[in-house]
């Protein structure tokens, strides 16, 4: 009964057979290890998952991984329902993302390579969610961290690619560092880093206050607060959401997978994972929601103007995941999962789609020159539509049902509850028009390229439209394990059914609401949806003229500008960040650290080794005699002390 | 009696010692040694050790010596007998072997025989050497004497992997 | 009688003279005999003490030396042909590759 732990070994094992065989003896054949090791683990995966449903929890640990007194941690596995909702999204979306892969990374030079890291991602992925313990999950969350890097940064030669790598690497530093305090915290506060105990002692820390700064700060806040910072670095939430749209430099298999359906999806599952720890402070629980909220409706504003097709998806990521941090906030953890879970579906579908576009036109991403797809790309119009249709939350599809859950609780959390769910409302209209900007303008109109990309347009080979497939039924069907009780009784359904597994781990939401206050809200969201979708194909039919002329007025001019520069976050970051850290290294750290000392002990050490051994070559004679001689010399020293303490 | 004897060995020995690393050809060094060996095996005798004064001229003279003068024959006695006896900086080694000397005789100067076991010379002379020898060495040294044998066996393997020509 | 430090003031001696041996001559066959010289005052000093004190100990190492010694002069002695052989060389100062 320990197949389990193989859920992620098994990937490991396709990383390192890639990474020593790779380069010599797999080549382009890399995907014979990488695929079946992670469809194995996909079906171990969805084993444990049935598992799990039946009634079982494992939580075990394998192996002690450092002992050091009161200091004890191990490899252990916990198994438990929220797992079991990553551990489909995971392997699912991995499996499927590698299957894909086949087709577009087929005659990339580094083919080895880059299913190497899918695989490592994968294993360091399972590790996180798997966890039962803190530093296990600091690890995997370190490791998804490294994976990401090397991942956007797989076109090395291209510079914005290494430079978005890095970007990815420096920003998560901020997250990472407040998360890794949090841990630390924990451990000085419960001795121990192991969920179980911290999670059944955690109630008895509440009230405790510590001194910090010569303020005094609520323990639990604080605790939460710093795991929340590694969840703002991981999951793009403002300030620290720069990194995700550069990350689309990386293949566009991995933004689906990564970058859209996995990795940034940890700091939501982190947070619905330390759900005792949050729900036991206010301050934290709306820190959280006011930041999702507020993310949300940032990045889908940015979403809006954008013309680079993956750079709108990731907006639009970064946007999702701000409601997945407002159902957490709320306390709707239940919600945010599920959110979580639809979203792996129909995200990393509209990616897998915009790379199968890309695909076929040669890696153009601009959504300007492009048009007209729809009758030369059947599949790939056909599930980006059903993603998109998703994503806006219309009735039916799998993202209605987590967003209007979202919202609905949003709604009943107070007065600020009021007003994030205006906001949430009025993000699910931006999403619905930049979704549908997309599909109006790439694959509706005419065909804007040149006569030679038009004649070159195909649709993707199997190995690519399968995947494709797949996820939209997800995008689809996802979504009916969660149907609200409203409308499950309307149907004849037993409703709930997500949340109600759920509810061992996260709870259940605090507010109840009453039936005409969820069919209002309900309601609502429909309408912005399609009024969404709507004006969409009303401002972009044709060549748009329509969006150009609005594009005239000054105003809309000057926030066009604005939204087009993403609010000069990224101006705002060069100047107070990057600058004066370039100003520091030059000035401080090459002129006196590096020439004056470093570069000093580095030349100096040698110079003196250099100048000793100059003398002392000339006693190496290489005549055993004279060794021998001071072998005798040795000796009668040795004797001589020995005879000197006697 | 036994002064004159032990003073006869001793100076025979010391400067038979002296002999063999002074002389030039390498000839002379190896009867000196010869003769050496057999003076140490008497010394052996004087101390009631049979079979090892045995062991010594049998091994010593009789085998080791052999393969010294086999080694001596390839080398060429004629240039041997015009080049220089001692490497150029001998003068060095002097002091430190002095010193050296000094050390271990201050060192040794207490050394008293504190200890005194089973093997008395009446047990010997009742059991025979050989006898007495024999029963130590195969009921309490058995495992070192294996070795022993492991030892000179890697020994021959080596003496010929060493001295055998290379087959091209 | 015959004192056993005598004996050990004999061994000294021998000892001193092969290490002396050892340290100054050019021939490397001398080089081996001064070896031998210096493991037959270490016997003589062992059979010495063995006598002194009634045990048989010290002349179990003494046969154990001088199996070691036939061991080593056989194999020394091959690598000396070995070098005859290869560098045409007999003497200590012929050979120093060890200076790098």
């Amino acid at each position: 009964m320990r197949y389990y732990a193989l859920i992620p070994f098994l990937p490991l094992l396709g990383f390192l057979i890639n990474i020593i065989f790779g380069r010599g003896l797999l080549k382009h054949r890399a995907h014979w290890i990488s695929v079946p090791v992670v469809g194995l683990s996909m079906v171990l995966g969805l084993m444990t998952v049935r598992e799990v449903i039946s009634g079982n929890v494992i939580n075990e640990d394998l192996y002690s991984w450092v002992i050091s007194g009161d200091f004890k941690v191990s490899v252990g596995f916990l198994i438990d329902q929220l797992t079991a909702v990553m551990l489909v999204v995971v392997t699912v979306v991995s499996f499927l993302v590698h299957v894909y892969s086949i087709g577009y990374m087929h005659g990339d030079p580094g083919f080895y390579r880059f299913f190497a890291y899918l695989n490592l991602f994968t294993f360091s992925m399972l590790m996180l969610i798997m966890s039962n313990n803190f530093l296990q999950l600091y690890f995997g969350w370190e490791a998804v961290g490294l994976c990401s890097y090397l991942l956007i940064g797989y076109w090395y030669q291209k510079k914005s690619a290494s430079d978005a790598g890095k970007k990815a690497f420096i920003v998560n530093r901020f997250g990472d560092f407040g998360f890794g305090l949090g841990v630390i915290l924990i451990f000085l506060t419960f001795g121990t880093l192991h969920y179980a105990p911290v999670f059944g002692s955690v109630s008895s820390i509440a009230g405790k206050t510590v001194v910090l700064f010569g303020y005094e700060i609520d323990l639990i806040t604080l605790i939460a607060l710093l795991l929340f910072c590694g969840a703002i670095g991981k999951s793009a939430q403002i300030p620290l959401h720069v990194w995700l749209p550069d990350a689309m430099e990386g293949p566009t298999p991995v933004s689906a997978l990564i970058h859209a359906a996995t990795m940034v999806t940890a700091g939501v599952f982190m947070v619905a994972r330390c759900n005792p720890i949050f729900n036991l402070s206010e301050i934290a629980l709306t820190v959280v929601a006011v930041t999702g909220a507020v993310t949300a409706l940032f990045a889908a504003t940015i979403g809006l103007v954008q013309n680079d097709i993956k750079r709108i998806i990731a907006y639009s990521t970064i946007s999702q995941l701000g409601y997945m941090f407002l159902a957490c906030g709320v306390g709707a953890y239940g919600a945010g999962i599920f959110h979580l879970y639809t979203h792996a579906f129909f995200k990393a579908l509209l990616f897998l789609g915009a790379g199968s576009v890309m695909h076929a036109m040669a890696g153009e991403l601009d959504i300007w020159k492009m048009g007209g797809l729809k009758n030369k790309m059947r599949i790939t119009y056909v599930t980006m539509l059903l993603a998109s249709l998703s994503i806006s939350g219309i009735p039916g599809f799998a993202g209605f049902f987590s967003k209007d859950e979202i919202l609905y609780q949003t709604y009943l959390k107070g007065d600020l509850g009021k007003v994030l769910w205006l906001m949430g409302t009025v993000t699910a209209l931006l999403t619905a028009f930049y979704s549908f900007r997309i599909i109006s303008v790439a694959f509706h109109g005419r065909f804007r390229g040149s006569h030679p990309e038009e004649h070159h347009l195909h649709e993707s080979p199997p190995v690519m439209t399968i995947p494709l497939v797949l996820l939209a039924i997800g995008a689809v069907a996802a979504g009916w394990v969660g149907i609200p009780p409203l409308i499950g009784e309307a149907i004849g359904l037993h409703g709930a059914w997500f949340y109600e597994f759920l509810s061992p781990v996260v709870g259940h939401p605090s507010e109840e609401g009453s039936h005409s206050v969820e069919l209002m809200v309900m309601t609502l969201s429909i309408i912005a949806g399609i009024a969404g979708i709507i004006l969409a194909f009303y401002l972009y039919r044709g060549d748009a003229e329509r969006a150009k002329a609005l594009l005239k007025r000054p105003f809309l001019k000057k926030i066009h500008t604005v939204l087009w520069n993403k609010y000069y976050v990224d101006e705002f970051y060069h100047l107070i960040v990057v600058r004066p850290a370039l100003w520091t290294a030059r000035t401080v750290i090459e002129a006196v650290t590096d020439i004056g000392i470093i570069e000093a002990i580095v030349n100096g050490v040698p110079k003196t080794i250099g100048r000793f051994s100059e003398r002392l070559r000339a006693i190496q004679t290489g005549l055993v005699n004279h060794y021998a001689i001071f072998m005798v010399g040795a000796m009668f020293f040795i004797l001589a002390f020995i005879l000197m303490v006697k | 009696m036994q002064y004159i004897f032990f003073a006869y060995l001793s100076v025979a020995i010391i400067g038979l010692s002296i002999f063999i690393i002074t002389r030039k050809n390498p000839v002379h060094s190896v009867l000196g040694m010869l003769f050496m060996f057999i003076h140490v095996g008497a010394l052996y005798l004087f101390l009631n050790a049979e079979f090892l004064a045995a062991v010594q001229v049998i091994v010593y003279a009789g085998a080791i010596l052999v393969l010294f003068l086999f080694a001596i024959m390839i080398l060429n006695i004629k240039e041997e007998l015009q080049t220089e006896l001692f490497i150029g900086s001998w003068v060095m080694a002097i002091p430190v072997v002095m010193g050296l000397l000094i050390m271990l005789f201050l060192g040794l100067r207490a050394v008293k025989a504190g200890y005194t076991g089973l093997h008395n010379i009446d047990y010997i002379k009742t059991m025979t050497h050989t006898k007495a020898f024999g029963k130590e060495l195969f009921a309490n040294y058995l495992l070192p004497f294996e070795v022993i044998s492991v030892i000179l066996l890697v020994a021959i393997v080596g003496a010929i992997v060493l001295a055998k020509r290379r087959l091209r | 009688m015959i004192e056993l430090r005598w004996y050990i003031w004999l061994s000294l001696i021998v000892f001193t003279i092969g290490m002396l041996g050892f340290l100054t001559r050019r021939n490397l066959i001398i080089i081996f005999m001064s070896v031998e010289l210096m493991l037959n005052a270490v016997n003589i000093n062992l059979v010495a003490m063995s006598h002194y004190m009634q045990d048989m100990r010290g002349q179990m190492l003494t046969l154990f030396v001088i199996a070691v010694a036939a061991a080593e002069a056989a194999i020394g002695l091959a690598i000396l042909i070995a070098l005859f052989r290869t560098k045409a060389a007999g003497h200590v100062d012929e050979v120093t590759e060890l200076r790098g």
